[in-house]
């Protein structure tokens, strides 16, 4: 075996989608190396092809899917020519992978000790003692506390940050030369993506190991990448060291990504909003109480405590928080799906907490939502038209008038007016959400509750949306509570923006005011979790 | 000590369910047409006036109905379940008399179809697509599709008449005396065709939500973690799916076990198993209603109890039931 061949050589990795799809191949002549102790970021929107590459490398692809051509080589030897078996010997000892979603990678009925254990056993690892040994070293090495009552936890018992690190330490159990991280980020909030993101890096130095990274999120490649691959549509278009890629992209492709992550907008841009107010919130407060039988006391939960603060025309205000803040029990208590505990919604004066279903029902138009999921939110199986019209319908509008509004609607948000005859799987992620803010519009709402609308798009798509978003509020003088995860998201729409923990808004003020003179301890953890803090997409493509 | 609570609130539960049941059956039994002294009289041949007057004043039947309930209710409460009016004996001495009987049928049938059920499903899953999985999915819809009588019946032309294996009805031989392991086998011979009968339908019923089940949880993103263990896909199988894809099957389960006495009685008469539900078949006819209501209840003590262990047994196999319980 040459030993000066690198760790892992993509070639000329070809994969061929089944017939009938939209294009020839899902990866398209794919070529990238990854040389011991380096992290390369493999960049892409969906659909780009970038995880298929990494399950191809550990041959987890599914049997439609067969590299037709290239070679996948590890320490020179050919990954794609081995049998199953022979492949499973090197998974999980040479090469590990870690997912997306940990949530759904732990087998729920197992013992998170056992899982890790599991990886030792199937290699022929030490015996029981000693696996378990490794295993409570492993649990203490990630992170994770109290190793020795975790080993016998069940996955449900931990949160998504501690299941990655599970994960983690389930991939490092036999020490692998490789890691393929496919994504394992994204579905965590900030702050704990910053850690997991720190203990990759941290373990990545002290073993050595090459790391392949696939993320969508430029802002986690400037944290992380020593070097960076581009994909677009099944190819590598650009790849080189980190600072390169990052700052001086040459690729078009690579640019408009770049210049679509979210960022902050110039402070001067805009004058601050000055039109009457038109929602005020007064010492608003919701409290769940799960669980609680006959026997049990219920817990109780705080989802939201006392919060106020005002919306005026014409103003974006953003409500910001990690998962469990409160922020989308807000959102849907101010559109009444939600019924408070106590306090005020005064909305244009009146207040609306106490209204029965009957008295809100007429002041409902004036207050609609756009929805985080483009794909759960808008009924498969009714025409576009439909759906835009049902709304005006209900309220009044003839049928005739319904559709003309729909189709004012559809160029409104940038859609060809024949989508009025189509169904909504006929149309791509960004697509839908357009849609989804059309439905919304088609009652002449004054205030949009805007859920996570752009958590779910790429990040191209999403620079669209939020135009779209900026454009229509100046148009149409609407007041939007915008509701995400993401600072970076927060700071380019918001003109205000309000902080989120536990139930409580802990800081409010401009973007500016936020990230740079946070004045809550928790906002500054927030505005230091920002992946690509350092890092200016702006000059980069200036 | 929280599994202790529960145990405790759903047994109190429990019984104010066998209570609303007996009451229940109480009440319908009586919307029922027909007069059990009017078919007592008529076996015995007579059918004066007098008489009859004379049965009804014998069994009770002559007091007004909310006095019949509630001397009813006290009786059961206290253990007692009445008298057969035409046997003449206690009917808890008739159930207990017939019970084994049942139990070991659809004991047995219920082990047939869930060991073979769930067979064939793990093997139809993990060779989807191929031949078997077309043979077992096919054999499985024909034997969910056929109605049990159907089946009973042909069985006995088949397998009793034809090719005269298996003896058709009846427990045991009768005039043999067989003792000790002779007759354990006589039995287990007279078993085998009712058993088969009373549990085709849930086996395929097992197959199909098995497989289906199966094939949802192996496109489950922990079976992928599973592989990029490196763990062998027979080992993935046993270890990761099936522990996963099997909670269906056990709800199911836990509605057949509810059946263990209730549900054999067309089976039973087909073959004249001596069990309850022939006794209940019999006692319909005759209009013996403290029978008939005792095995009601008895069906209704099983199902409740069948579903407490069941409750229970999830809180084992499921570990995530406890939070949310």
């Amino acid at each position: 075996m040459p030993t000066d061949a690198p760790l892992l050589q993509v070639e000329g990795l070809h994969i061929p989608l089944p017939g009938g799809s939209e294009r020839t191949y899902a990866v398209e002549d794919a070529s990238y190396t990854l040389a011991n102790g380096e992290i390369l970021c493999l960049v892409g929107e969906s659909g780009s092809g970038k995880s298929m590459t990494a399950n191809a490398i550990m041959g987890l692809l599914p049997e439609h899917l067969t590299p037709t051509r290239g070679r996948i080589l590890f320490r020179g030897r050919d990954l794609l020519t081995l049998s199953e078996a022979e492949l499973s010997r090197e998974r999980g000892r040479s090469i590990a992978m870690i997912f997306q979603e940990p949530l759904s990678a732990l087998n729920p009925l197992m013992r998170i000790g056992d899982q890790i254990a599991e990886v030792l056993e199937v290699h022929g690892e030490g015996d029981r003692a000693t696996r378990e040994r490794r295993v409570a070293e492993l649990l203490d090495f990630v992170g994770l506390p109290d190793p020795a009552l975790l080993r016998d936890a069940y996955p449900f018992r931990l949160s998504g940050g501690q299941r990655q690190r599970v994960m983690i330490a389930m991939a490092l159990a036999l020490e692998p030369a490789i890691l393929v991280a496919d994504e394992p980020t994204t579905a965590l909030d900030v702050t704990t993506q910053a850690q997991i993101l720190e203990l990759i890096r941290r373990i990545q130095r002290a073993k050595g190991m090459g790391v392949l990274f696939i993320t969508h999120d430029f802002g986690v490649v400037a944290d992380i990448a020593d070097r960076v691959a581009v994909m677009e549509k099944g190819r590598v278009v650009e790849q080189g060291r980190a600072a390169d890629v990052l700052d001086r992209p040459r690729h078009p492709y690579t640019r408009r990504l770049i210049a679509a992550v979210p960022h902050r907008e110039d402070a001067a841009t805009k004058a601050p909003p000055s039109g009457p107010s038109l929602l005020e919130v007064r010492n608003l407060s919701k409290t769940y109480r799960p669980g609680g039988g006959l026997f049990t006391r219920p817990r109780v939960v705080r989802a939201l405590d006392d919060v106020s603060f005002t919306l005026r025309r014409g103003e974006t205000l953003g409500v910001v928080g990690e998962s469990g803040s409160g922020k989308s029990t807000l959102g849907r208590c101010i559109l009444k799906l939600l019924s408070a505990d106590a306090g005020e919604i005064r909305f244009q004066g009146r207040d609306i907490v106490p209204l029965s279903p009957r008295q809100f029902r007429p002041l409902r138009r004036h207050l609609q939502m756009v929805f985080q999921d483009p794909f759960a939110s808008l009924n498969p199986r009714q025409t576009v038209g439909r759906i835009l019209s049902d709304g005006p319908r209900a309220n009044g509008v003839s049928a005739t008038a319904a559709v003309a509004r729909a189709r004012e609607l559809l160029e409104l948000v940038g859609l060809d007016a024949s989508a009025i005859d189509r169904y909504p799987g006929e149309f791509s992620g960004g697509q839908r959400q357009r849609i989804g803010i059309a439905r919304a519009l088609a009652l002449d709402p004054s205030l949009l509750v805007a859920d996570e609308s752009v958590s779910a798009l790429d990040v191209s798509v999403q620079a669209q949306v939020l135009e779209l978003l900026k454009e229509l509020q100046v148009r149409l003088d609407i007041g939007i509570i915008f509701i995400t995860h993401d600072l970076r998201v927060a700071a380019q729409i918001c003109d205000r923006i309000a902080v989120m923990q536990n139930g409580r808004i802990v800081e409010s003020g401009t973007p500016a005011q936020v990230f740079d003179a946070p004045e809550h301890a928790y906002t500054r953890r927030l505005v230091d979790a920002i992946p690509g803090l350092h890092w200016d997409p702006r000059a980069a493509v200036a | 000590m929280r599994t202790l609570e529960f145990l405790a609130s759903r047994l109190g539960k429990a019984v104010l369910v066998v209570i609303g049941v007996v009451v229940l059956n109480f009440l319908l039994i009586q919307l029922a047409p027909g007069d059990p002294a009017a078919v007592l009289a008529g076996e015995a041949g007579a059918g004066d006036e007098l008489y009859l007057a004379q049965l009804r004043e014998q069994f009770g039947l002559d007091r007004p109905l909310h006095v019949q309930l509630l001397s009813y209710l006290g009786n059961v409460l206290s253990g007692d379940l009445g008298y057969s009016y035409r046997n003449q004996v206690p009917v808890l001495e008739l159930i207990a008399d017939r019970l084994p009987a049942t139990l070991l049928l659809t004991g047995s049938a219920f082990v047939f179809s869930l060991v073979l059920g769930v067979l064939l499903g793990i093997l139809a899953a993990s060779r989807r697509g191929t031949a078997a999985d077309t043979v077992i999915m096919t054999g499985a819809l024909v034997f969910y599709a056929t109605p049990l009588f159907w089946i009973a019946l042909m069985a006995v032309l088949v397998f009793s008449i034809y090719l005269p294996w298996l003896p058709p009805f009846d427990m045991e031989t009768i005039g043999a005396g067989y003792t000790g392991w002779r007759r354990a086998l006589d039995i287990a011979h007279h078993l085998v065709l009712p058993t088969v009968t009373l549990g085709l339908f849930f086996t395929a019923t097992y197959a199909r939500i098995t497989r289906a089940s199966m094939l949802e949880v192996m496109s489950l993103d922990f079976v992928k973690t599973a592989r990029a263990k490196g763990v062998q896909q027979g080992r993935i199988i046993r270890r990761h799916v099936l522990r996963n894809a099997i909670l269906p099957v056990f709800t199911l389960a836990s509605v057949q076990a509810g059946q263990l006495v209730g549900g054999a009685v067309l089976t039973e008469t087909v073959f004249a198993w001596p069990g309850i539900g022939r006794l209940m078949f019999d006692a319909l006819f005759q209009r013996d209603y403290p029978v008939l209501l005792g095995v009601f209840l008895v069906t209704a003590i099983m199902v409740v109890l069948v579903n407490l262990a069941a409750d229970l047994l999830y809180r084992i196999v499921d570990p995530r039931i406890e939070t949310a319980a």
